[in-house]
């Protein structure tokens, strides 16, 4: 009972939280460009009348304080608007097509991250090398600054154009009796127990979450190895030596309690995450929110821009909220 | 922080040898890029060789000649973006950690708010409200990295606001803007270093990745990261040097700022995060 109640509190506190994002992205959206028709259109040349018939059947005709609440309302019940450049199509539909692209590309890169992080954290423990440790942590620090679209398209050069052996872009190659249920292909594979797609979806997969993963390790391996400093010096660790238990049973123990800033950290590599899903959609050609926005950018189609911020907005507050439950489970010191 | 101390670091020293190196280029681009970066001067996608030493695009233009006037917009925008963020960001923590009260709430909630949101998603926003333009993608990059100072020195003002010698200073009647401006500031100067070289860093990346997108400079100007863009279409052909030196030259100078930001938070102690 305690948690549910620590549940609701919490999610009842990330509500401001996306009510000022909210009001921050329509003052950006709404208000910053003038008429956002004009601007999506690119010229002030067009007859009054059908200026007004546009911006009335997209609801930008009334006042600004009831599109507020308006959009709101209708945001929440999953009405997004309709876009701007390609008329009659609901964003809703679009967005809900694109999200378990990028939720499958997120996931499986916060896999391939933690690998080479707590791999990288691992092999130093083992080996216990100072070269291996500076090697590290340069690593670390490189792979954090590294351009997505620049190592994304090195890796294209590489596996797809000089190997040939994986796929350029896209997610999926068109593979016979293959349904997708969730719209996260390598669940739908296994759920259907087809392998072939399975196989075919992960190889798609490859390149972008390695991008994407190795970018966002920098800052797990640098966790990992000061938590490892701290953790092997301790007096646990004395204390395990001192009653003759062989190393590599003590680096196994010691390195649990190396894994769980790394969990928690999870939670706040979002920020990072999300910025890099959305240029390593552009460069692989995903087909996830990440690819929608920056295409909806080059339309300035500015209702589905601000429905795909809001929808990060909403991912956002639900992400905190994740952090602090599961924060809560793993740390007895917190108390709900 | 002794100025000998901060040269004798040597992440600070080989990462300020990076950046110098790129200021070095952008100052003199004149001088150093042997051809026009707009104009064709070759046959289209040529490969490196003793004429173009990083071959030509498309359009046979002299990519050494775009990599070097390219670094230009990178450096103006980013010290624009900086110099922005830094002076609004250090101000409105000051004012606000300083007068407290629900003025001090609001503005900390907000800046809490924006610092969850995806920077490069709320710069990406901010730079389609404004127009694609460099002085508006710099304006949306200053906006993303104000909570940061804003957090920063905040929270350096309420750990020296209630010290002896700023009582004192408000017992003698001094005004609040004196007392802020000549003994809280000095305080906080050592934290706006490393929020400083911390930010700048990202600061670079973010600016390549709008311009990846096509939200600062218009063609032909030479940028780097739409010139990665415009390069990607032609990697899968093979022609490599289209997009390898704009995109070693964006994540060289951001590793040059990430070492000296680095080196500071070795040398202050200081840990952001």
């Amino acid at each position: 009972m305690g948690l549910l109640r620590y549940v609701a509190i919490r999610g009842t506190l990330i509500i401001p939280t996306i009510l000022i994002l909210y009001t921050l992205v329509f003052i950006v959206l709404r208000i910053l460009p003038g008429n956002p028709v004009l601007a999506a259109l690119g010229t002030k040349n067009i007859p009054e009348e059908q200026l007004k018939a546009i911006m009335a059947e997209l609801g930008l005709d009334k006042p600004l304080y009831i599109q507020y609440f308006e959009y709101l309302a209708n945001f929440l019940r999953g009405d997004m608007g309709m876009s701007m450049v390609v008329r009659g199509r609901p964003i809703a539909s679009d967005i809900a097509d694109k999200l378990p692209a990028t939720l499958e590309l997120t996931v499986w890169s916060i896999l391939v991250s933690l690998v080479i992080g707590v791999g990288t954290g691992y092999l130093v423990a083992k080996r216990r090398s100072r070269y291996l440790e500076a090697f590290a942590r340069v690593f670390g620090s490189v792979v954090f600054v590294v351009f997505i679209p620049a190592l994304g398209l090195a890796l294209q050069l590489v596996f797809s154009s000089y190997l040939k052996i994986l796929p350029t872009g896209g997610r999926i190659s068109s593979i016979e009796g293959f349904k997708p249920i969730t719209g996260i292909y390598t669940l739908d594979a296994l759920l259907e127990l087809n392998p072939r797609a399975f196989v075919d979806a992960l190889s798609h997969l490859v390149l972008p979450s390695i991008t994407l993963g190795l970018v966002i390790s920098g800052p797990y391996i640098r966790l990992a190895l000061n938590n490892l400093e701290a953790v092997m010096s301790s007096k646990m660790v004395d204390a395990y030596r001192s009653r003759g238990i062989r190393e590599p049973k003590v680096v196994r123990h010691a390195f649990k309690h190396v894994l769980i800033p790394i969990v928690t950290y999870t939670g706040l590599q979002f920020s990072l995450l999300m910025g890099g899903a959305v240029l390593t959609e552009t460069t692989f050609n995903w087909p996830g929110i990440g690819t929608y926005l920056v295409d909806k950018v080059m339309y300035r189609d500015y209702t589905a821009i601000q429905a795909v911020i809001l929808i990060f907005a909403f991912i956002v507050g639900l992400t905190s909220l994740i952090v602090d439950v599961v924060y809560a489970l793993i740390d007895p010191r917190v108390r709900y | 922080m002794r100025l000998a101390h901060v040269f004798r670091d040597a992440y600070i020293a080989t990462g300020l040898a990076i950046i110098i190196v790129f200021v070095v280029l952008a100052l003199l681009a004149d001088v150093i890029a042997p051809y026009s970066p707009v104009e064709s001067v070759g046959a289209p996608l040529r490969p490196p060789s003793p004429e173009h030493i990083m071959g030509t695009d498309n359009l046979g233009r002299d990519i050494f000649s775009r990599v070097v006037y390219g670094s230009r917009i990178v450096l103006a925008i980013v010290a624009l973006s900086i110099a922005l963020s830094g002076f609004v960001g250090t101000l409105v923590g000051l004012v606000s950690g300083y007068l407290g009260g629900l003025l001090d709430r609001v503005l900390s909630f907000v800046m809490d708010s924006i610092y969850a949101f995806p920077s490069l998603i709320l710069a990406i926003a901010l730079s389609v409200a404004l127009g694609p333009s460099p002085v508006n993608a710099a304006v949306a990059i200053a906006v993303v990295y104000v909570p940061t100072y804003f957090r920063m020195i905040r929270g350096q003002v309420l750990s020296v606001k209630n010290e002896g010698f700023i009582e004192q200073a408000r017992v003698l009647g001094l005004p609040p803007s004196r007392i802020v401006v000549r003994h809280i500031l000095p305080h906080v100067s050592r934290t706006m270093m490393v929020v400083f070289s911390m930010n700048s860093a990202d600061a670079i990346l973010t600016e390549a990745a709008l311009s990846f997108i096509g939200l600062t400079v218009q063609p032909p100007t030479p940028d780097w990261g739409f010139d990665l863009y415009k390069g990607r279409g032609f990697v899968l052909d093979g022609k490599w040097w289209l997009m390898a030196y704009p995109g070693l030259c964006i994540t060289l100078l951001a590793l040059g700022f990430a070492l000296v930001s680095e080196g500071v938070s070795r040398i202050t102690g200081a840990r952001l995060r």
